[in-house]
């Protein structure tokens, strides 16, 4: 994969060409065609129900545990088309992150948390896991909050907190492109805050897709912003420019709050 | 569940000013009568419980002592006791559980996680479900052709361990799945999401997850296998034993296996070894039971 990245060139990390997906016989993607750039924060935008979640989780395969799901199209990631049979899905899924909108720690001790992805990869080293913990938390800005408790259990943490131990998780396995489902709607606007902080400052170093349903948020934390629309991709645009000068007229009643 | 709703509707019933008050009144008739119909049921639950362990508690009043408990099979009923028996539902119960937990436990992994909502796996619930129903004598039936017989384990403590891990295998494979289907579903994807397989989300995130439900089925299981004795009988286990099992081919007998003798004998001084060995299992079964109670909640305080 890392081959195939230097190849490619910098610009493409994923490329996504006519992408339908189904659940069943219902279509909730189609022919959907967009890319991300490499150290770029792209936007996902639209009403309820019109399939970001399903887009972003085509990115890192996570939809095949849906077993109803079909999908047809091009995606390529870091040069590889994942869609391939021969692709390994736990380093694509170690390369391609996802933050869920509710936050899911596991049961366990907030340093098991963070080391538990280093561990299946084959990370045994108790000081490497140590240097991995810390690092990560301090990326996710939970270090100070949590330095001293890390074997207490992670879902003694407020919701902010878990959300942002669900940050620093993903980045302990050092991925290359994080995916992030609306990983601030069930916050308080501190926390909200916290997390576009938090973005901000991981912005150039990953690649990141993030679903949002705040227009303003979209607007503060993105490069580019695509709108979808009922399984159709809309419109795609640097996000201040989509904001303020909307070429489509749906996008335009949807940004400013006429529909959705 | 239509009672639920009933009482649930009677409990808004003030608010709703459409409802005629005729049919209100008969609502909280059928209330009470329910009511009391509950309480009296729950009485006669509690007082035939409370009955009984207070008269085997009196009919063994004098036999619950050391000599009781530590003591062998003996003709004489004031010098008789309980030890090979204990020592034999020990051996049983562990070679049963030995068995039967990891078979168990693998098989509920295998229909939650790997064959879900497939043809093969509503089969299959269908018919744990109804194996759970079963007689035990009829795996008392099995265990004696398969075991005593064709394996040629004959009437030893190994067969009547192995009979009964079929006995329990049906309920610690209900338990164990309903332990592992109560483990969120987010658990299951944060794992998979950071790159672990379902291999190593079974074993690191699931089973974990799971273990206070699973440790309740597995004494639960415990529990069936202190109290059954239908199974051993069919077997053939013995009942006069001056030694406690030895090894895997010893003979055996069990606590219920021992109640059942000494009821079944004319002399009344064995009615009340009896009631001593009713009051030893009794006091096994509470501890364990108590213990699977501590577990669950401790579980529930965690998750
Ligand atoms: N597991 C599933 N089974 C069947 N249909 C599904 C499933 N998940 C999503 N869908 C359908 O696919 C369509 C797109 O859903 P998706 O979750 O991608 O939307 P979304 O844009 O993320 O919505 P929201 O903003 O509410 O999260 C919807 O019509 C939804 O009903
Ligand atoms: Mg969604």
């Amino acid at each position: 994969m890392g081959q195939a990245l230097k190849k490619e060139g910098v610009h493409e990390i994923v490329s996504v060409a006519d992408l339908n997906l189904w659940y069943g016989s219902h279509q909730a993607l189609r022919s959907i065609s967009l890319s991300a750039m490499t150290g770029e924060v792209l936007a996902l935008i639209g009403p309820s129900g019109c399939g970001k979640s399903s887009f972003l989780r085509t990115l890192n395969r996570m939809n095949d545990l849906i077993p109803i799901v079909r999908v047809e199209g091009r995606v390529i990631v870091m040069g590889q088309d994942i869609y391939h049979d021969g692709v390994e899905l736990a380093e694509l899924r170690r390369r391609v992150g996802l933050v869920f909108q509710r936050s899911n720690p596991f049961p366990k001790s907030i340093y098991d948390n963070i080391a538990y992805g280093p561990r299946i990869h084959g990370e045994r080293r108790r000081s490497e896991l140590d240097g991995i913990v810390e690092q990560s938390l301090r990326r996710a800005d939970l270090w100070e909050e949590v330095k001293d408790r890390l074997s207490a259990s992670a879902l003694g943490l407020s919701g902010g907190q878990q959300q942002r131990l669900c940050i620093a998780r993903a980045l302990a396995v050092r991925p290359t492109i994080l995916l992030m489902d609306e990983p601030a709607s069930a916050l308080d606007p501190r926390s909200t805050a916290k997390i576009e902080e938090l973005i901000g400052m991981l912005r150039g170093e990953y690649t990141i897709v993030i679903v949002t349903h705040n227009m303003q948020q979209a607007a503060r934390v993105s490069d580019r912003t695509a709108f979808f629309c009922d399984g159709s991709l809309i419109e795609t645009g640097v996000t201040s420019e989509l904001f303020t000068n909307p070429r489509n007229a749906q996008t335009q009643d949807y940004i400013t709050g006429r529909f959705g | 569940m239509r009672s639920t709703i009933n009482i649930a509707k009677a409990m808004v019933g003030p608010v709703e000013r459409d409802t005629p008050p005729r049919k209100m009144s008969r609502r909280s008739v059928g209330e009470i009568i329910f009511f009391v119909a509950a309480t009296v049921s729950f009485l006669l639950c509690m007082g035939t419980l409370v009955v009984m362990v207070v008269d085997l508690v009196q009919t063994s009043a004098g036999r619950l002592t050391w000599q009781f408990l530590s003591g062998v099979s003996s003709r004489l009923a004031d010098r008789a006791g309980v030890l090979p028996a204990i020592a034999g539902t020990v051996w049983v119960t562990s070679i049963a559980m030995v068995i039967s937990l990891p078979i168990g436990i693998g098989a509920a992994v295998y229909l939650e996680e790997f064959c879900r909502r497939s043809a093969l796996s509503r089969v299959l619930e269908i018919a744990i479900a109804n194996l759970a129903g079963v007689p035990a004598i009829i795996f008392g039936m099995v265990g004696l052709h398969l075991f005593v017989r064709w394996c040629g384990f004959g009437r030893s403590v190994l067969s009547g361990g192995l009979t009964m891990a079929l006995v329990v295998l049906p309920l610690i494979i209900l338990v164990s799945r309903e332990a592992i289907r109560s483990v969120p579903r987010d658990v299951r994807e944060g794992s998979l999401a950071l790159g672990a397989s379902t291999m190593q989300t079974v074993w690191h995130q699931v089973l974990p997850a799971a273990l206070p439900g699973l440790l309740t089925g597995a004494i639960l299981g415990v529990c069936r296998i202190i109290g059954e004795a239908a199974p051993l009988l069919a077997l053939g286990a013995v009942t006069y034993l001056t030694k406690t099992p030895s090894g895997l081919d010893s003979p055996f007998t069990t606590l219920p296996i021992q109640v059942f003798n000494w009821i079944s004998r004319p002399q009344v001084a064995f009615h009340h070894n009896a009631a001593g060995a009713i009051v030893v299992l009794l006091m096994v079964l509470f501890v364990l039971n108590g213990a699977a109670i501590v577990i669950r909640a401790r579980g529930q305080r965690r998750g």
